[in-house]
């Protein structure tokens, strides 16, 4: 039995995955009383007022109204009612926690690469720890992509240009299935990885098998000095750009009367495309570093950013 | 709607009476007709090829996902496959198939006219379809296309290979002749129905094509554009959608879904317009509900074009975009909820016939309401979250387009045969056929949606071997499927030379069409019809009565 169970339903594996499932089933069990009832009623009706059978045909009297109002009406509070159900839990699958682990990912056809924020890196594979929520910033290099996880019920589409984000809580240790599901060209099929989800203690193994030589922020600190950005951003520069510590998650006014928060997605935008939203007065004189920056040099350089933003509120 | 005198009612003379298919005989007085009934044909018979050719490439995939690894054909000509199919099968088979044939055939007929609005127009809507197809064919023949019917950028644009912007051009004209025929239809119904034919008289399936027309109308031009725009940047480099060069691709997506949503209801519209004409005769009761019915289709036509964003829940939309968008898309089953009790509602106290169209009948009432409701768990936000992309979405578009619509046209296709062809067709190995189309369907899509929740994406030649005994499964469903689908090619085919006789109403259901010949004459009615009642009077009653006399 639970064999067959498990043949026909996938693996629960994280906080998001029960939630889920328990909106499906309710759905399963309203759909199959839903259908019964058609096919019951119509059956009956078929069998009982097919041709030469001897029953009462007299029209019913009254009209059809009274059916009517019953038949739209009780759908329309159902269905009202599944909304909320599915809109609260997609809302939590939305927000991440406060907290989480944050992991790189880059997709291009047809790999994924992952890094840690201790600068380890992964291809086609991603080792978690089970009990700790994980918040995966995701771009891609090329075509879309999508980070489909079907034991952790999550999945987000992997855009070029922009971050994407997804998180779940692994909470049972075993191999699962990472699939790309937004179709990306000919080996799309083929850009399929799997996530190791761990107990804490083997994780931390795991971690320390391999040296890392620097972590994320160190890598992002060393590209901010040889890509030259250190040379305008800097309190002692003579070119007049803006001061980067502790710009993460402030309101930035822009040159056109707008405020942005500086989150991740304009970090980056500023790096490729810095004309796109010029700080309330600086001159527009960045130059892009588009194609002449890789997506984890922009990750590794976002992450530095963030640091400096972290390091200044621990000093206060 | 019987309002025809009765002595007006047509003596039964093939010899004498010049019919539409016999009227003049030449292979130029087919090209150049404009007479909606012989444009209705070129139509079916070009149809019924790209149908075969999306048949195809569907038994091919499905022979391909017998085993987990890419065996049969590389991955790259199985994506070419997939592309082929939804092709073909959206824009040369589903999008015309009831509108253009049954429409074109019945739509003047049913409300008392001579011909549509404007012939002319008419027979060059089949030409753009035809030159649509034929572009299209050239990029399959010259090396096919890899992206997908849905053409997402920027792999569309900018990395895919292939002849993109030719299949895309292909699709680009066809559409114009999409909306010639929607606004064919919509000035005919408006000016051209016979004296006393009020709106609240119309068949229902007239009430889905004027609604489908209104869609075909509005939404197609947006794809003409998204097309434009897509081979704009693919030939020219113009940055709309790839974010390398200053686009968005998201954009893309909403425009494309801005059309393709509704022709969700392009599709399925007119196979309600057909089961709601074939329910009522066979149960002989009027149709539950008239008014909802009608009310009923233009209140998905018009919700249709609010619901685009739910393809897009995981695209990285906004989350409240994707809440609105959610609660739309359950307010637009209502509708179609209502349509399957009021079908259901009519059988009651009816004299229940089981001929092949009420078969067929029976089931789309069956598949959709699997189709429909499972729409439901797509609509739930978390729940898309997951099943986006999988078999789950397929199983489930499948069970309202082939389910659902193909069902409908084999119903249509068999009830008005008689009246198309002035034949009948032979009534045991059609039921057959209904049969076999109905189980194949359901071992073919059923398991899929357990593979979709299990977690299989689509467009996967190559997937995990533990998915393999249900892919069997579906594949085994799939050669039953085609079996069913090539029967009635074949009997109806020899039914044009062998099969009986059609009288002019053999079904004997109300609804002008049933009150001229079979085959109509060119001009369709020998007197302009004058109509006094509304549609459906019938009486299971007297079936009943007429029935015992018959027996003594």
């Amino acid at each position: 039995m639970r064999q067959l169970f498990s043949f026909i339903f996938p693996d629960q594996a994280s906080n998001l995955a029960p939630s889920v499932d328990a909106i499906f089933f309710a759905l399963v069990v309203l759909c199959s009383v839903i259908t019964l009832l058609v096919f019951v009623v119509a059956l009956f009706f078929c069998v009982r007022f097919r041709r030469g059978s001897k029953v009462d045909r007299t029209p019913p009297k009254g009209g059809t109204l009274r059916f009517e109002i019953a038949w739209t009406l009780i759908p329309f509070f159902v269905f009202c009612g599944l909304f909320f159900w599915a809109a609260d839990v997609y809302f939590a699958m939305s927000r991440p926690p406060g907290g989480a682990t944050e992991i790189h990912v880059v997709g291009k056809q047809w790999m994924w690469k992952i890094q840690h924020p201790d600068g380890r890196r992964e291809i086609n594979e991603l080792h978690v720890p089970v009990g700790r929520p994980v918040q995966l910033i995701m771009t891609s290099e090329d075509v879309i992509h999508d980070f489909f996880v079907p034991a952790f019920r999550a999945k987000q589409d992997v855009v070029p240009g922009r971050y994407t984000t997804e998180w779940f809580t692994p909470t049972k240790p075993g191999r699962y299935h990472l699939f790309c599901s937004q179709y990306c060209g000919t080996n799309h099929s083929t850009m399929v990885g799997w996530v190791y989800v761990m107990e804490p203690a083997e994780h931390a193994r795991w971690l320390n098998q391999v040296a890392v030589s620097e972590s994320l922020v160190a890598e992002g600190e060393r590209h901010f000095h040889s890509r030259g950005c250190s040379g305008c951003h800097a309190p002692n520069s003579q070119i007049h750009a803006p001061l980067l510590e502790g710009i993460y998650g402030k309101p930035v006014p822009l040159s056109d009367g707008t405020i942005v928060i500086a989150d991740e997605q304009y970090l980056r935008d500023s790096i490729l495309l810095p004309n796109k939203q010029v700080a309330a007065g600086y001159e527009p004189i960045m130059p892009t570093f588009q194609g002449r920056i890789s997506e984890e040099e922009v990750n590794a350089i976002v992450a530095y950013l963030k640091h400096l933003t972290d390091s200044e509120r621990s000093q206060q | 709607m019987s309002a025809v005198p009765m002595q007006a009612a047509p003596q039964y003379a093939p010899a004498l009476q010049p019919t539409y298919l016999n009227v003049q005989r030449t292979i130029r007085s087919w090209l150049l007709t404009t007479d909606h009934k012989r444009i209705a044909l070129l139509y079916m018979v070009s149809i019924t090829f790209f149908f075969f050719v999306g048949g195809v490439a569907a038994t091919l995939m499905r022979l391909e996902l017998l085993t987990p690894r890419a065996e049969l054909v590389t991955s790259e000509t199985y994506n070419k496959l997939f592309t082929i199919h939804g092709v073909v099968m959206l824009w040369f088979f589903l999008i015309p198939s009831i509108p253009t044939v049954l429409g074109n055939f019945l739509v003047p007929l049913m409300i008392g006219a001579r011909d549509v609005a404007f012939p002319r127009l008419n027979l060059a809507s089949w030409y753009l379809f035809m030159v649509g197809g034929a572009f299209t064919l050239f990029s399959i023949i010259t090396g096919g296309v890899d992206t997908g019917w849905t053409f997402y950028t920027p792999y569309s644009s900018t990395y895919s290979n292939g002849h993109v912007v030719a299949m895309a051009a292909g699709i680009f004209i066809a559409g114009f002749g999409s909306i010639a025929t929607g606004l064919n239809f919509i000035v005919t119904v408006h000016t051209m129905r016979a004296p006393g034919l009020t709106w609240w008289r119309l068949p229902i399936f007239i009430w889905s094509l004027y609604t489908t027309s209104i869609i075909l109308v509005l939404a197609t031009p947006v794809l003409a554009i998204t097309l434009a725009l897509m081979a704009l940047e693919r030939i020219f480099g113009v940055g709309f959608f790839n974010p390398a060069i200053g686009g968005d691709p998201l954009l893309f997506q909403h425009l494309f879904w801005f059309y393709s949503h509704p022709a969700v209801y392009i599709m399925i519209l007119p196979g309600m317009g057909v089961v709601s004409e074939l329910i009522p005769c066979f149960s002989r009761r009027p149709l539950f509900g008239y008014k909802f019915v009608a009310v009923a289709s233009v209140a998905i036509g018009v919700l249709g074009f609010l619901v685009w964003g739910h393809h897009m829940f995981v695209s990285s939309q906004s989350i409240y975009a994707g809440m609105i968008f959610s609660i739309l898309s359950f307010m637009v089953s209502i509708p179609s909820a209502i349509k399957v009790f009021n079908w259901t509602a009519t059988l009651y106290k009816g004299s229940i016939r089981f001929q092949t169209p009420m078969l067929y009948a029976l089931f789309f009432i069956g598949l959709f309401t699997i189709g429909g409701l499972t729409g439901l768990f797509l609509a739930c936000l978390a729940i898309d979250v997951h099943v986006h992309d999988t078999y789950f979405v397929i199983a489930h578009f499948h069970y309202i387009m082939v389910g659902g619509m193909v069902m409908a046209y084999l119903g249509g296709i068999h009830f008005w045969w008689p009246k198309i062809t002035g034949r009948m067709y032979p009534e045991l190995p059609a039921k057959l056929a209904a049969l076999t189309v109905f189980l194949g369907f359901n071992l073919t899509f059923f398991p899929q949606f357990i593979l979709g929740y299990l977690g299989m994406p689509r467009r996967y030649p190559v997937y995990a071997p533990e998915f393999q005994v249900l892919n069997v499964l579906s594949t085994a469903g799939a050669s039953i499927l085609a079996v069913g689908y090539l029967l009635p090619l074949t009997y109806l085919l020899w039914s044009l030379r062998y099969g009986r006789i059609a009288t002019p109403n053999p079904w004997e259901a109300t609804g002008l069409e049933w009150t001229t010949h079979s085959p109509p004459p060119k001009d369709n009615f020998e007197t302009t019809p004058l109509v006094t009642a509304g549609a459906y009077k019938y009486d299971s009653q007297a079936a009943e009565a007429q029935r015992e006399v018959a027996h003594v």
